[in-house]
């Protein structure tokens, strides 16, 4: 392994092919780093922070990063981690996550990544936001109450369905994501239950209904295993 | 899991539990702890709790409160709780997020009031009931911490009985209280 395509990462080095990101190469060599709102196949967006590393001593995220030749990277050290558990907090207050409720508990990567960085409590005070359920689409729900704005269902419905169903609205705290109809409801849009943007959300804000715990809780993917077991799994993922 | 000779205190550890707007299932799983409970019961006694039915709290060594903040009453246990005990532990969802109670959140307490005494179909009293022994429902559940200061939390809907026998025997040994990953549930 010459230094000419590896960059190490907490002391370990890492090969790289050209145009990958610190991200694709980490995971792809089986070291996780945790992330929300990046999918392999769409665009790095790089706003859920929660892949922040340190690369030669400035903080990157390390999704939209591009690897480089011998650069350095701390990942998983006790001060990134705190930083990282304090995101997901502020993730846990600012919307209704509720797990002993939702269907997606156990498949969710946001509990996932709770479990793995050992985040016993939301510390902060809870918001209680009032946000609304979309049931008008015949096969999908849409929960806004578990929305973390990763914006990967804007990104599929554009990039990989063409269909441009989902969007941000909104600034700042305000910011929320919005179906692109006239009356605002999944229902009056062209979104199917086969399209990309259906199946890439990390927590449970978009779900299909029907088929409810039709995979009991203590099967699924992150019940036994923890999410940073799973980086074959989290790389091969089609979009 | 034994404890070896030198990590048993000497003195039995005095311990509290209270279920405030929780369901009781935590206590429940404290229950299903099964022959552990024979283990820790050599570590500890209880103070005021569901399993000895002593109503009020006194000086404790750990108090374990289950259920989030939903009336006046739940202020009160949880204020006595946090005066008498030294570490206070927040067990399960409901106590550490609100839980299913806080599903309520969003609703206005007057207006889920109105709708159960007036306009039910059938109901037939114009009152809405104001005993001084009914306690006052807050305007929002709340988790414990955000009433007063919560030292430790075991999340879960219910934490298992494994997870609350780790959790406590760490402390009590003087270790720093964690959770092996398949004890580390939020549902």
């Amino acid at each position: 392994m010459n230094s000419e395509n590896t960059f190490i990462i907490d002391g370990t080095p890492i090969p790289f092919e050209p145009d990958q990101t610190v991200l694709q190469a980490a995971l792809k060599a089986d070291v996780f780093i945790p992330h929300l709102c990046y999918y392999p196949g769409l665009r790095p967006n790089g706003n859920c922070k929660l892949c922040t590393v340190i690369i030669n001593g400035r903080h990157a995220s390390a999704c939209t990063a591009f690897a480089r030749p011998g650069i350095e990277v701390e990942n998983n050290t006790p001060e990134l981690n705190d930083k990282r558990r304090l995101l997901l907090q502020m993730l846990f207050v600012e919307g209704n996550h509720f797990c002993p409720g939702c269907e997606k508990s156990g498949n969710c990567q946001l509990q996932a990544l709770a479990y793995e960085l050992e985040m016993m409590t939301p510390h902060f005070n809870h918001f209680f936001p009032s946000r609304k359920l979309d049931t008008s689409h015949p096969d999908v729900f849409l929960d806004m109450n578990r929305c973390i704005n990763c914006c990967l269902c804007v990104q599929a419905s554009c990039e990989v369905d063409k269909k441009n169903i989902f969007a941000i609205s909104g600034r700042g705290m305000a910011a929320r994501i919005v179906v692109n109809t006239p009356s605002g409801k999944l229902g009056d849009s062209n979104f199917a239950l086969s399209d990309k943007a259906a199946s890439v959300c990390p927590v449970g804000a978009i779900l299909p209904k029907r088929g409810s715990f039709s995979v009991p809780i203590g099967q699924r993917i992150y019940d036994d295993l923890p999410i940073s077991s799973q980086t074959e799994f989290l790389a091969t993922r089609k979009a | 899991m034994m404890l070896s000779p030198q990590e048993t205190p000497k003195r039995k550890l005095r311990v509290a539990t209270a279920s405030l707007s929780g369901c009781f299932g935590c206590h429940m799983s404290f229950l299903d702890m099964d022959e552990n409970l024979l283990d820790l019961v050599e570590l500890v006694e209880f103070d005021r709790s569901p399993f000895t039915d002593i109503k009020h709290c006194g000086t404790c060594d750990i108090g374990i409160i289950e259920g989030g903040v939903c009336n006046s009453e739940n202020v009160h246990v949880l204020r006595e709780f946090r005066r008498n005990c030294r570490t206070l532990i927040s067990l399960g969802a409901c106590a550490v997020n609100g839980g299913l109670p806080a599903l309520r959140n969003e609703l206005d307490v007057r207006e889920v009031l109105r709708e159960v005494y007036f306009e039910q179909p059938g109901v037939v009293s114009s009152t809405i009931p104001n005993d001084i022994e009914l306690p006052l429902l807050l305007d929002k559940a709340y988790p414990i911490n955000e009433v007063v200061r919560v030292d430790y939390f075991i999340p879960g809907c219910p934490p298992s009985g494994d997870a609350i026998f780790k959790f406590l025997t760490d402390l009590i040994a003087g270790r720093t209280p964690r959770l092996d990953y398949p004890q580390m549930r939020f549902d």
